[in-house]
Parts: C-alpha cells; sequence; structure tokens
C-alpha cells in the first residue's frame, strides 16, 4: 500500500528493530517507564511527533489548540485503539488501513473501537501530514492537474470542498480522495470515519470536529475553513497523490 | 409565525462559580442556539405544511425524512438547547430527594448507579450528540443520541439532558469531557426541572 501513515512505516520499522524475539528486556529499555504488565503487549501504534512546532501553523491554528489536538485527543485514539488491538492481537498484523475495509469482520467487542480509534489515529496523521509553516498558496504539480480536470479549477475545487465541509453536521471530516475510478472526489465522513471505508484512498482532509477549531473560531467553521487554506502544504498533498495513483 | 429562542433561565455568569463561564454562554447561547432559530425560520419560512405547528411537532414530523433533515436538525437542536438551559441550575447537582430519588433507586438501584450510568452514557456518544435521563413506559432510563437526535421521536419523556458537543464544554473543559460530564453531576443538576417534567 502506498498510502500509509508515516507512524505504521516507523512502528514496522521499530519492530524489525526490536526483532521478535527480544523479549521483555529491550522493549522496557526502550520504555524505561512502562510496567513489566504492558511490556508484554507490544503497542500497535505510537503517536507520530508533530511534523512542526505546536506554534507552526498560528495564526490560522492557535498553539493551545495545536498542543491538545495532537497531545491529548489524538494521543487518546492511539490508547484506545492499541488497548482494543490487545485483546485480539491477530489484527496486530495488519496496518491500519488494511483494517477499515474488513470493519465488519473484526469482533464485535472491539469493532466500533477500532472504526472510531483507529480512524482518529489514521485521519490525524495525515491531516497533520497535510499542514505546515509557510505554506498554503495554490495546488501544484500532478495533483493541480488532476484537481482542475476533475473540478474544472482550483477555485471551483476549493468551493466545493468548504461546502462540503459546512454541511457536515455535527463531528466529521470533509476530504480529497482517489476513487476506485482513478479520479478525485470530494467526500465527507462523520465522527472519525473516512474514506478508506469505503475503499476510497484519502489525499487531503480537514477536521470538522469543534475541538480542531473552537478555541480560534468558536462557531464560526465557515471561518475556519476559508482560514485553513493557508497552512495546506500542497507539496505533501501532491506527494502523497502520487504515491497513491503510482 | 416564527420560532423564537427561548430565554436563557439564568443570567450567562451565574454558573462561573459551578465551572461553566460566561463566555460559554455567550457562543452557546448567544451564536450556536440562536443559529439553529435563524436556520429553522429560513427553512420553514413558507411551507405552508409547518405553518401553526409546535416545536414538538415539527420535530416528529420530519424525523427520520432524509428530504428534512436540516429542518429536523436545526429543529430538534432548538429544542434540545432550550430543554438542555433548564436541566442547569446555580446549586444543582448531587443526591435528589423524596419521591424523585425514590424513583431514581427503583429504576437503578441507587443514586450512585445512576450517576455511574449516565456518565457512562454521555462520555460514550462518540462524536456530537446528547445524554438523557427519559420516562418511557412508565420507567426512568438513560439514553444517549448523536447530533441532533432526541428522545421525542421515540416516544420517550425527557426529563433531564446533557449537551455533549464539544462546544458545549471546550471553553471550561477543553477535551475533558468526563470533568465536565462529573462537574455537571455534582454541581448543576436542575432536580425541580426534572421534578416538574415527571409530573407533567
Amino acid at each position: 500500500m502506498t498510502h500509509q501513515p508515516s507512524n505504521l512505516i516507523s512502528r514496522r520499522q521499530w519492530l524489525s528493530y526490536v526483532g521478535a524475539a527480544s523479549g521483555t528486556i529491550a522493549i522496557t529499555s526502550l520504555f524505561p517507564n512502562a510496567t513489566q504488565a504492558e511490556t508484554l503487549a507490544t503497542p500497535y501504534a505510537t503517536l507520530p511527533a508533530l511534523p512542526y512546532a505546536y506554534d507552526a501553523l498560528a495564526p490560522f491554528i492557535d498553539e493551545k489548540t495545536m498542543k491538545i489536538h495532537h497531545d491529548l485527543h489524538h494521543g487518546a485514539y492511539v490508547k484506545n485503539l492499541n488497548a482494543a488491538l490487545d485483546k485480539f492481537p491477530k489484527y496486530k498484523e495488519k496496518p491500519i488501513e488494511d483494517l477499515f475495509p474488513i470493519l465488519n469482520k473484526i469482533p464485535e467487542e472491539i469493532r466500533r473501537t477500532v472504526r472510531n480509534n483507529g480512524g482518529g489515529h489514521y485521519n490525524h496523521t495525515l491531516f497533520w501530514e497535510s499542514m505546515g509553516p509557510k505554506a498554503g498558496g495554490e495546488p501544484v504539480g500532478e495533483l493541480a492537474t488532476a484537481i482542475v480536470k476533475d473540478f474544472g479549477s482550483i477555485d471551483d475545487f476549493k468551493k466545493q470542498f468548504v461546502e462540503a465541509g459546512m454541511q457536515r453536521f455535527g463531528s466529521g471530516w470533509v476530504w480529497l480522495a482517489i476513487t476506485r475510478k482513478g479520479n478525485l472526489a470530494i467526500s465527507s465522513t462523520p465522527n472519525q470515519d473516512n474514506p478508506l471505508m469505503a475503499s476510497d484512498i484519502p489525499i487531503l482532509g480537514n477536521d470538522l470536529w469543534e475541538h480542531a477549531y473552537y478555541l480560534t473560531y468558536q462557531n464560526r467553521r465557515a471561518e475556519y475553513l476559508a482560514q485553513w487554506w493557508n497552512v495546506v502544504n500542497w507539496n505533501a498533498v501532491n506527494d502523497r497523490y502520487k504515491k497513491a495513483i503510482a | 409565525m416564527a420560532f423564537e429562542q427561548s430565554p436563557l433561565p439564568f443570567a450567562p455568569d451565574a454558573l462561573e462559580s459551578a465551572g461553566m463561564k460566561a463566555e460559554t454562554f455567550e457562543y452557546h447561547y448567544g451564536k450556536h442556539h440562536k443559529a439553529y432559530v435563524d436556520n429553522l425560520n429560513k427553512l420553514v419560512e413558507g411551507k405552508a405544511e409547518f405553518e401553526g405547528k409546535s416545536l414538538e411537532d415539527v420535530i416528529v414530523m420530519t424525523a427520520g425524512n432524509a428530504d428534512q433533515t436540516g429542518i429536523f436538525n436545526n429543529a430538534a437542536q432548538v429544542w434540545n438547547h432550550s430543554f438542555f438551559w433548564n436541566s442547569l441550575k446555580a446549586g444543582g447537582g448531587g443526591v435528589p430527594t423524596g419521591d424523585l430519588l425514590q424513583k431514581i433507586e427503583t429504576a437503578f438501584g441507587s443514586y450512585d448507579a445512576f450517576k455511574t450510568e449516565f456518565a457512562a452514557a454521555a462520555a460514550t456518544q462518540f462524536g456530537s450528540g446528547w445524554a438523557w435521563l427519559v420516562e418511557d413506559a412508565g420507567t426512568l432510563k438513560i439514553t444517549k443520541t448523536a447530533n441532533a437526535d432526541n428522545p421525542l421521536t421515540k416516544g420517550q419523556k425527557p426529563l433531564l439532558t446533557l449537551d455533549v458537543w464539544e462546544h458545549a464544554y471546550y471553553i471550561d473543559f477543553r477535551n475533558a469531557r468526563p470533568g465536565y460530564i462529573a462537574n455537571y453531576l455534582d454541581k448543576l443538576v436542575n432536580w425541580d426541572f426534572v421534578a416538574a417534567n415527571l409530573a407533567a
């Protein structure tokens, strides 16, 4: 798969580094504060470091929002996902992207937790990587060409993306994704669902949960959606697009 | 006849000592609730089927109708928020008394068991929504609903609610929804309102 969040790559690298037979001692040395019981279960996911400083997206997204959003909201999704998969370790062999299309095969006891928290982990990882300091501007490269082909113009794309974001009632996400037919489409999902659950490949997503914008924008979601373009890292999004269609 | 926003039954700063700032109500009542009222009036304007209907009528008429999701969402959110303001009271919370306590003990075993079950419902409503104490066929029950949904559409009688949309608690509690829930149960629940709803 070519659309893995970087933390999963790190997890695989980490697993190969630790090795299957390294046991408790090596793991304990990596997590010196972990209790003996916790070391028995290898965590499935880890919270990826934010790829820039907490204040790097200000004034469009404030530092406190980034800190709470990354450390506490995303952190909780990782913790809950790991706890759920520890109950059914055979699913830990699959990367998270491969769990979304088979959610209905996952035991009912953890299905909702995996959907909500696995979605939360994947979606936020993609979100952090889609933004950056000194970003914004217009889509670039192959992605820009594809956007113009499928939406008529960059402005039409942005307008439709914002409209879809405004239409989402309650918590959720608005997406730009590659459909199974290979074209780009805008969609919106409730809560922490994502396009992979419908077998589309997300390449850009904006978080519409109020926690993403409340400290700066309060009830003004429209203003948040408009300002968010200033922090989109189009080079990163274009790279994700190219990998996904390769 | 346009729908009107019901008054906030306390001053915006009345709950400051109980963990909820005036700023929360300036946005929650002044912006969020008001927007639902304004949107509802725009959406029903000129539509004969809604003329002379009560807010409750509009909610029940539009529930589950995919063509009228916008009207349902706004109407239900107007109703839910009015009900929520009345569920809050400075100096509220804690253990109810008299007949009400007895009904809660009959339904849940004890007040503590009620509290635990209500807190769990409010904490596990993933995303935006509401936690409720309702009367359903003569029995007290705890339920939770997503987004704008409410118990009126299920034939239940709402007695008490807690808003668990993030906008309800983000200014005061940030991501700490469990702290917001505990604060509500210990300091804010308007048991007089519950008793009045039960008697109605």
